[in-house]
């Protein structure tokens, strides 16, 4: 997944469809954002790549890759930057509230429903078994990153990847302590295997 | 935090903070999260944590709704959407404001250098959320088995989660885990 500057958007800002409207935004966040069981993205690249024809693939992947090394949940970010491609600050609002505003209300519910019976015995164990596949998916995702890095044999990046687990996993320690480390040793380690590799 | 209600004002401190460190998403911020949370503030317990993060799962819509979760917990329904703008607003300014300046700039390599220092990163920090959550959740053997039932049944399969997690959900109605 590399990055390029997204030249391509930027010199044709119009894309292949008409632009939609703010209210169209809004409902096709919403729809990608209320189909995403256990991820939105997939649902986003559906519903802007494939059926609205809103971005090329290329495009989206841009796109992505940007959202995805700033910090932040990923496809909140991704919402405002393309809601603000498609149609500046009321775009990214547009995007961002439809993405954002249906869930936060059915969690909403779900946790008033949770503070309520949250005691009883039949839902701590529902809840429990669900815990326990969670987890489990968390741990394919994982798996499933690792997987390029793994092939690619880059010793540099799965050396980070293990001491950031140890630190924060095992060590419990804080992020903010745990990243002003890594983040600048990691960066100073890819721009030295770059430049060595093309100089 | 000597039993005194957490207000609005140290949600909003903790999660737009805390967003600014979430590299990789949501699920990479759960171990800072958990911190932050359950140790420093004791806002929830491990069991009520590993529960928010469950119904988190269940529902439809970005990952990031376990802060909703939590800043309802603490602070009702103002703290739920508190919670949520703290943890999505900085960070969706930046990547407006970073997006206009990229738009315009020449091609640098820098995006790809870091981009490439902070993948590896991210993924460390998404294992450490299963172990920190599996060490909560992960009490019996049944409960174990359960999580490496669906870790390989995601990885080798392109199931939906959503029929994982209910079945997982029937599995621990029937008290299995």
């Amino acid at each position: 997944m590399a990055f390029h500057a997204p030249a391509s958007v930027a010199d044709s800002p119009a894309p292949r469809v008409p632009r939609p409207q703010l209210g169209e935004l809004f409902v096709a966040f919403a729809k990608m954002s209320l189909a995403g069981f256990g991820g939105v993205l997939m649902w986003a690249r559906r519903g802007i790549v494939e059926k609205h024809r809103w971005m090329t693939a290329d495009e989206f992947n841009d796109t992505f890759a940007l959202c995805h090394f700033l910090p932040g949940p990923n496809i909140v970010n991704l919402s405002v930057v393309f809601g603000a491609r498609i149609r500046g600050i009321p775009g990214a609002l547009a995007a961002f509230t439809g993405l954002v505003a249906p869930p936060v209300l059915i969690v909403t519910i779900l946790a008033a429903l949770y503070a309520r019976y949250g005691e009883i015995d039949a839902l701590r164990r529902t809840l429990a078994g669900v815990t326990c596949v969670a987890v489990g998916l968390l741990f394919a995702v994982g798996f499933k990153m690792m997987l390029p890095l793994l092939r690619k044999r880059d010793p540099v990046a799965v050396l980070l990847l293990v001491a950031v687990f140890v630190a924060i996993g095992v060590l419990r320690l804080p992020l903010p302590a745990v990243l002003s480390v890594m983040a600048p040793l990691g960066i100073a380690a890819s721009y030295l295997i770059r430049r060595r590799r093309a100089p | 935090m000597n039993g005194s209600d957490p207000s609005l004002g140290s949600l909003t401190a903790t999660f737009a903070l805390m967003s600014l460190f979430a590299i990789g998403g949501a699920n990479a911020a759960v171990p800072e999260i958990h911190r932050i949370v359950v140790d420093v503030h004791h806002w929830l317990t491990d069991v009520q944590f590993a529960d928010a993060y469950a119904i988190a799962q269940l529902s439809p819509g970005p990952n990031v709704l376990i802060v909703t979760l939590i800043g309802y917990h603490v602070a009702g329904i103002a703290g739920a959407m508190v919670a949520t703008l703290a943890m999505c607003g900085p960070t969706a300014v930046l990547a407006y404001v970073v997006s206009r300046m990229l738009g315009r700039a020449s091609r640098s390599q820098w995006p790809a250098i870091i981009q490439a220092a902070l993948v590896p990163l991210s993924i460390g920090l998404m294992c450490a959320s299963g172990l920190i959550l599996a060490t909560t959740s992960d009490r019996t053997i049944g409960a174990a088995l359960v999580t490496a039932a669906a870790a390989v049944l995601a990885a080798a399969t392109r199931l939906n989660p959503l029929w994982l997690l209910i079945a997982g959900g029937i599995l621990g109605f029937a008290g299995v885990v």
